[in-house]
Parts: structure tokens; C-alpha cells; sequence
């Protein structure tokens, strides 16, 4: 053993490589995404890597690699679960061989994300093991043992940390190569009866599963993540996660303190556990992020075993129903509990602080096409269907470009819908390049199939921008670091039946707003693809400069809200410390004076 | 006891490679060392923080309010924004240099940053405040990538990180940046004179 300062989710990896991991598969998403790429710098060659195209086929990739006998891990984020829980659904009754473990990461807050659903939920609903681990440290031997309990009951299980978990950072325990599990994987064997889901099978193996479920359930009392760290109070809390850590933090500092039941695999839950806690207290506050998960649990064994122990929690609302549960959350929580005046900390009368939402960073070539958009559109009855990516920032002022946004790939089947009930609507939906590979192909087959009128906008930035750069179909490489076929997005739209696809760089204003005027006027379903790679993934140009003939319009920063365009002394400025010259606010000043000329 | 610090600014103004330094040269001391931080949408543009927590006896990687023994804000209205965090008469070392959000710059706002360094000069909750002249860093330093190491700087100089030492931060840069950047970060971490 040594120890490396980790990021949880590279803790995370590392356990899996420790596990013997022979197959990795997944979809960014944050706060997941930095599992899989961790395994990628890490793998020697003998890890199968891949960034599939998403949720739903990196699931059943890797259902079939453990079919194979090989022990395999998905990643994916909260709501990439909902994508691949078609799949994950029926594996739980088809079941597996080698050890898979699919990687979960919630986001309490959200912070970056649509919901705050709960994987635990998930769990119990889908009938899947569950483990959730309460820091980097527990995170690495746990995903270890996630593995193990998998092979041993045939089960994909799932693993769910927190973004608290997976971001943070602190010194881990790791093992040495040499103390690595090696998996050789069998290969596949035939064996329709087991591999081939049908009524009989199904009905046959939901009996078994129910029964499994109350032995893992009876295993996990004993499994040492899930504790009691008892005290002489009749007082109890009973918690999870990144809760369970700040939990611990405030009671540190209290000397009577309640005695603490910490949930490690919230389903099956550990009953026996349970009961024995709820024997020595008369009171339970549990203190939980999303769903009351534990509070539920608890409340039914008291039903079931007759005991007369008040259970408090998120359904008593001691415990806030949505967000993250934050140090001071805790603490608040606690306090009360115990009947303590909640210490607070005041910073009068401070001055007004600046609001700052995140923004399309400077130079970014969404900025265009949605003003490109928004100017050939000008007087037009028109919706714009967002999605998701960094491009749902065209939503702020003052570009103001997305009027929904749902999930990934909904927005082209949502211009359709909102055409159909207004046809003299113009509709258009907005999807970046990955996430028309993930889920919007078959969203354009479907307006093509039926005839529907809109127009499908791609932002092709040429990456994976939101989460990080990575690659997807239309890039040309792969995780392994392959260089391979880039799947070309006119061609999938021409081969699917979009007659009417035009490609245009939207940093040439002039001519990306006569393409969108004359495209969208077209009858039937017709693509741009606005072309232009993330600001990001280049060395920028030589900033802009606001020269003396500058009118003080202000226009630039009202029409396209660049963080690069700054007021300083009341005047327009652009600091050229943000600029990477794309040009677009000299294509917008009415008066010519934003050029290269004027700058350092 | 731990030492808490909070990092704190603007996303892409380079708090979380500042934190790593930090935790970097912690962990050659052989200290425990905890961080969390914001990543993902949030960092466009945004409030960004870093909660960095050095010691043996920490559970979690965040900070509670009025823990903070130190905060360094890379922009005076982040800095301000997270003076709850600051335990009575801890120390705070802020760039004065404000980022205007776009939001601001679009409502004509007057946010120029000379209220919150005048603020924090007011504030007496605060027992060392260290405010840096930015602009000077950047000119002599000639690149304003390099801020994240003139605060810190100010910060180990001060002798406000706890057991870790000036120097203890000059080894882990050399460790952490490319070698053709440890010139330029070596003249701004002594950039502050203390």
C-alpha cells in the first residue's frame, strides 16, 4: 500500500483497475465523466476502453463482455441511468458471470445536472444491489468489494457516488500492482436457457431474485461499511454518503453525543443491522441527500418488528427535501436534534455582489450560430428547442436562444411536437455534435418518416465540449488512442432522408444569417450544420481591440454578450486576456471599430 | 487541527491547480489532506471555490461557516462573497482586479471593485488582510496566467498555510508546472513582499 492524492473519481478507477477491470464502458457526464478517462491513462493495454456512443450501448457492451466472463465497468451520470435502464432493467433477471459493476454518479444540488433523482431509488425498483461510499478512501476498497459481491451472486450491481464523493480530493491508501486481482476472462459459452430472456425465465428468476436480495440483506448486516458507532444517548442519526462525513464533523465537537448508523448499501438494506440499532434508541433523525431513502427503510422495520422508535427525517421536515445537505445544513440539523441553539456566523451589510451565471466562454462559436439564428429570424413567429450540452447556455441573456430543454436529443422531436399544434411556427431545434450521435438521429428519422417541417440545427464544435473534450463517433478517434472512421453527420442526415443539409463556418456572420433565412424557408425537414471547433481546443488568435471610433453604442455587448467585452471607465473594452479573436463583435459593430489593428 | 483554506474566484482564473499545490506540498509533509471543488457547469464564467483541509483530524472535504483560518479570492467580490467561511479574525489575501460578469456589464452596472477591497478593509472580522495590486503583478510578471501564484505566494510568504513553508510551495510548483514555466511562477510566488 501507498498513498496518492486522488480525486474520488479516480479513486474510484483505480479500485476497478485493482479489481482486475477487463472492460470499461460508458458516457460523459458530470460528475462522472473523469472514471473512465482515469482508466484510460492508466491502462498498460490490457483494459478494453471505451467512450460508447451512450448510456444504453456502453451498458450492453458490457453486458456482453461479462457474459464473456469478464469483470466490466459502466460509467454514466444520474440520467445517463434512465438511457441505459432499458438494458439494465432485463440484466438484472438475465443476470451475469464476470463481476459488473455500473458506476452511477448522483448529483445532489443538481449542480450540473436536469433532476435529482436517486439511484438508491433506482435500486430498490430495479432490484440491483447498491453501494455507496462516503469518501475517496471508502470509495477505492469499496468498488473492490462491489466487484466481489457481484461475481459471487451473479448480479450487475451499482455503485453511486455523489458529486461530493467523486470531486473531491484526499490522500487515499492504494494497493501496489503486484496485490491487483487478474481476471482471465472464459470467453462466451452458448446457453440459451440462460442467456435468452423469455416470460418463463423471467417468472423463474424474479422468485430467485427476491430471495437473493433477503440474503445479500442479511450478508450486508455484517458488511463492515454499514456500522453503528454506538453511544450512551437514546438518541440516534442514522445517514450516508458525504452526509455521513459531515455528520461526523459536527458531532466531533459535541461531548454527548447520539449514536450514528452509517448506511453503506441502501439496498438490500441491512436489516438485522437496523434492528439492532433502533433497539437502543428511542429517536432516529436521518439525515439524507434526495430521496429518504434510509427514513423509509427504517420506518418499515419498526412496522414490521413493532417498535416504538420516532423516525425523523426529510417526511418530518427536520431534513431540507431537495439540494445537497452542506456542512452547515448538518449542523443545523443536528443541533436542532439535540435541542441546541444553531451557531450561526453574520457578515453585515456587505456590498451588492455581482450575480454571475455561467456563460458561453469567450470566443465560443455557439455564440455565433445562435445570432446567426436569432438575426435571420428577426420578426419571425419561431421556437427554439434546446438541449443538452454547452450550448444550453444560449439561453442566457442577451442571446435568449432556447425556449425548452429537456433531456439528450429531445429538442428535434420537440419542434416537431410544437409544430404540429402551431404549423406556421417556425421550428428549430439545436444539438451539438455528440449529442446528436447519442440521441437525435433517430429524433431526425422520426421527422423525416413523418413529414414534419423544421429545421435542425448541428453545432459541430468537433468534441465533447461540456464534459471536457472527449471524443465521440464524428471525431475520428477513439479511448484506445485508435484513429478510426470520424462518422460524417451530413452523410447520417442525407442517408436518413434529409434532402436539404448545408454546412457553414458561423463565424462568417454574413453568410451563416442568408443560410438560415433561405433554409428555413424550405419546405420539410432541413439540417445546418454550423462548423467551427471549441474555443478550447485551439491556441487563440490575436485578441481584438476597440479602436477611437468607437461610438459608445454599446451594441456589441447587447447583442451578443461576450465575457471578453467588458466596460471600463465607462467605456467598451475587450480584455485581451479573455479575447481569442474570433471576430464575431467586429461582424456586429455598426461602426467598424472592433479590428486586430488596434491591440497589443 | 486542521488548517481550512478556502480558494476562491472566477472560472479559468486557475483555483484548482493553486489548491493542488497546496494539498501537493501537504502530502510531502506527510499531512492528511482533503479538498473539494467546482467542476463542470458551473466553472463557465462562474463563482468557482476550492475548499482545501489539511490535518489528521478532518472527515469531510468541506468547510463549515466561520472555519476557514484563510481565504485567497482571485476576485475581490468572490473574495467577499465567501467571508461566512472565515473563522473570527482569520486571514484573507484578495487580488483587487474585479471581473465584470456579463449580466453586470449588460444592466450598465457600477461594480468596479474598489467597494468590496474598501469593504474588506472595514470588516473587522478579519485579522490580516493582504490586498494585491494585480495590475502591477501582471506588468512585471508580464502574464496574468500566473495570478493563482502570486496569491499563493502571498499566502506562504505570510507564513498562513499552517506547517506548510514558503518553500515547501516553490518544491511543489516545480513538481506540478512544466519546467519552462518555473522561472516566471518563481518570480510571482515572491512577487507580494511580506
Amino acid at each position: 500500500m501507498h498513498k496518492e492524492f486522488l480525486m474520488g473519481n479516480e479513486a474510484i478507477a483505480m479500485g476497478a483497475v485493482a479489481a482486475g477491470v477487463n472492460l470499461v464502458s460508458g458516457y460523459p457526464g458530470t460528475p462522472s465523466t473523469e472514471v473512465l478517462e482515469t482508466i484510460a491513462r492508466l491502462n498498460d493495454g490490457s483494459i478494453y476502453v471505451e467512450w460508447s456512443v451512450n448510456e444504453k450501448a456502453g451498458l450492453e457492451v458490457a453486458a456482453g463482455a461479462s457474459y464473456s466472463g469478464a469483470r466490466t465497468m459502466v460509467t454514466m451520470k444520474q440520467v445517463g441511468l434512465n438511457v441505459a435502464s432499458d438494458p439494465l432493467m432485463s440484466l438484472e433477471y438475465v443476470g451475469i458471470k464476470g463481476g459488473m459493476v455500473v458506476m452511477v454518479a448522483d448529483d445532489p444540488g443538481p449542480i450540473s445536472s436536469q433532476t435529482e433523482q436517486d439511484t438508491r431509488t433506482f435500486a430498490s425498483y430495479s432490484k440491483l444491489p447498491c453501494f455507496d461510499p462516503s469518501s475517496a478512501q471508502e470509495a477505492y476498497e469499496m468498488m473492490i468489494e462491489a466487484f466481489e459481491y457481484s461475481e459471487k451472486y451473479g448480479t450487475p450491481v451499482l455503485f453511486r457516488p455523489t458529486t461530493r464523493v467523486c470531486h473531491a480530493y484526499a490522500s487515499v491508501s492504494v494497493r501496489e500492482e503486484s496485490e491487483y486481482y487478474v481476471n482471465i476472462p472464459t470467453g462466451f459459452f452458448k446457453d440459451p436457457s440462460r442467456w435468452v430472456i423469455f416470460p418463463k425465465l423471467s417468472n423463474a428468476n424474479h422468485a430467485k431474485i427476491e430471495l437473493r436480495n433477503r440474503e445479500l440483506s442479511s450478508e450486508f448486516s455484517s458488511y463492515a461499511r454499514n456500522s453503528i458507532i454506538p453511544s450512551s444517548s437514546r438518541l440516534g442519526i442514522a445517514t450516508h454518503g458525504i452526509s455521513f462525513a459531515n455528520t461526523m464533523e459536527t458531532l466531533s465537537s459535541l461531548s454527548d453525543r447520539p449514536s450514528v448508523l452509517k448506511i453503506a448499501t441502501p439496498f438490500p438494506f441491512p436489516e438485522k443491522l437496523a434492528l439492532e440499532f433502533l433497539s437502543s434508541v428511542d429517536e432516529v433523525l436521518c439525515i439524507e441527500e434526495l430521496d429518504p431513502v434510509i427514513e423509509r427503510a427504517l420506518i418499515a422495520v419498526c412496522g414490521k418488528y413493532g417498535l416504538s422508535v420516532k423516525i425523523r427525517g426529510k417526511m418530518t421536515d427536520d431534513v431540507k427535501l431537495s439540494g445537497e445537505n452542506l456542512r452547515d445544513d448538518v449542523t443545523s440539523y443536528i443541533y436542532k436534534f439535540l435541542g441546541l441553539e444553531v451557531p450561526s456566523v453574520s457578515v453585515p451589510d456587505t456590498p451588492e455582489l455581482p450575480v454571475r451565471p455561467p456563460v458561453l466562454c469567450a470566443g465560443c462559436p455557439h455564440r455565433a450560430s445562435f445570432y446567426a439564428v436569432k438575426h435571420a429570424m428577426k420578426g419571425r413567429e419561431t421556437i427554439f428547442a434546446g438541449d443538452i450540452g454547452c450550448y444550453t447556455l444560449g439561453n442566457a441573456m442577451p442571446l435568449d436562444m432556447v425556449d425548452t430543454c429537456l433531456c439528450m436529443g429531445a429538442g428535434v422531436n420537440i419542434a416537431q411536437g410544437v409544430g404540429r399544434i402551431k404549423p406556421d411556427t417556425k421550428c428549430f431545434a439545436f444539438v451539438g455534435d455528440s449529442t446528436f450521435f447519442a440521441s437525435a438521429i433517430t429524433g431526425a428519422v422520426n421527422a423525416v418518416y413523418n413529414q414534419a417541417d423544421m429545421t435542425l440545427i448541428v453545432l459541430d464544435n468537433s468534441t465533447t465540449a461540456m464534459t471536457g473534450h472527449q471524443p465521440h463517433p464524428g471525431t475520428g478517434k477513439t479511448m484506445m488512442g485508435e484513429i478510426t472512421q470520424a462518422i460524417d453527420i451530413e452523410a447520417v442526415l442525407r442517408g436518413v432522408g434529409v434532402t436539404v443539409v448545408e454546412r457553414v463556418n458561423p463565424l462568417e456572420l454574413e453568410k451563416a444569417v442568408e443560410t438560415v433565412k433561405r433554409v428555413a424557408d424550405l419546405p420539410g425537414v432541413k439540417a445546418i450544420l454550423f462548423e467551427s471547433p471549441c474555443a478550447m481546443l485551439f491556441k487563440p488568435e490575436k485578441p481584438l481591440a476597440v479602436t477611437d471610433s468607437c461610438v459608445d453604442c454599446r451594441m456589441c455587448i447587447k447583442e451578443i454578450g461576450c465575457p471578453g467585452l467588458i466596460v471600463s471607465d465607462n467605456k467598451v473594452k475587450i480584455d485581451p486576456s479573455l479575447c481569442n479573436g474570433c471576430g464575431l463583435c467586429s461582424q456586429v459593430c455598426p461602426v467598424g471599430a472592433i479590428s486586430k489593428e488596434g491591440s497589443l | 487541527m486542521s488548517t481550512n483554506i478556502v480558494l476562491c474566484g472566477v472560472g479559468g482564473q486557475g483555483t484548482v491547480l493553486a489548491s493542488k499545490l497546496v494539498a501537493s506540498a501537504a502530502m510531502s509533509k506527510g499531512f492528511e489532506v482533503r479538498s473539494a471543488e467546482t467542476i463542470g457547469m458551473a466553472q463557465k464564467g462562474g463563482s468557482v471555490m476550492s475548499h482545501l483541509r489539511v490535518g489528521d483530524d478532518a472527515f469531510s472535504p468541506m468547510i463549515g461557516s466561520g472555519e476557514a483560518d484563510l481565504i485567497i479570492g482571485f476576485e475581490p467580490s468572490e473574495t467577499v462573497r465567501m467571508l461566512p467561511f472565515l473563522k473570527k479574525g482569520g486571514a484573507v489575501i484578495t487580488s483587487d482586479r474585479p471581473i465584470m460578469p456579463v449580466t453586470a456589464a449588460l444592466k450598465g452596472s457600477s461594480y468596479c471593485g474598489s467597494e468590496m477591497t474598501e469593504y474588506l478593509r472595514s470588516f473587522s472580522g478579519i485579522g490580516k488582510l493582504v490586498v494585491v495590486d494585480t495590475e502591477s503583478a501582471v506588468r512585471e510578471i508580464g502574464s496574468s496566467k500566473a495570478m493563482n501564484m502570486v496569491l499563493l505566494g502571498a499566502a506562504s510568504r505570510s507564513g498562513l498555510l499552517g506547517d506548510i513553508t514558503h518553500e515547501d510551495i516553490i518544491e511543489a510548483m516545480k513538481r506540478k508546472v512544466k519546467p519552462q514555466f518555473v522561472e516566471m511562477n518563481i518570480k510571482a510566488l515572491e512577487f507580494v513582499n511580506i
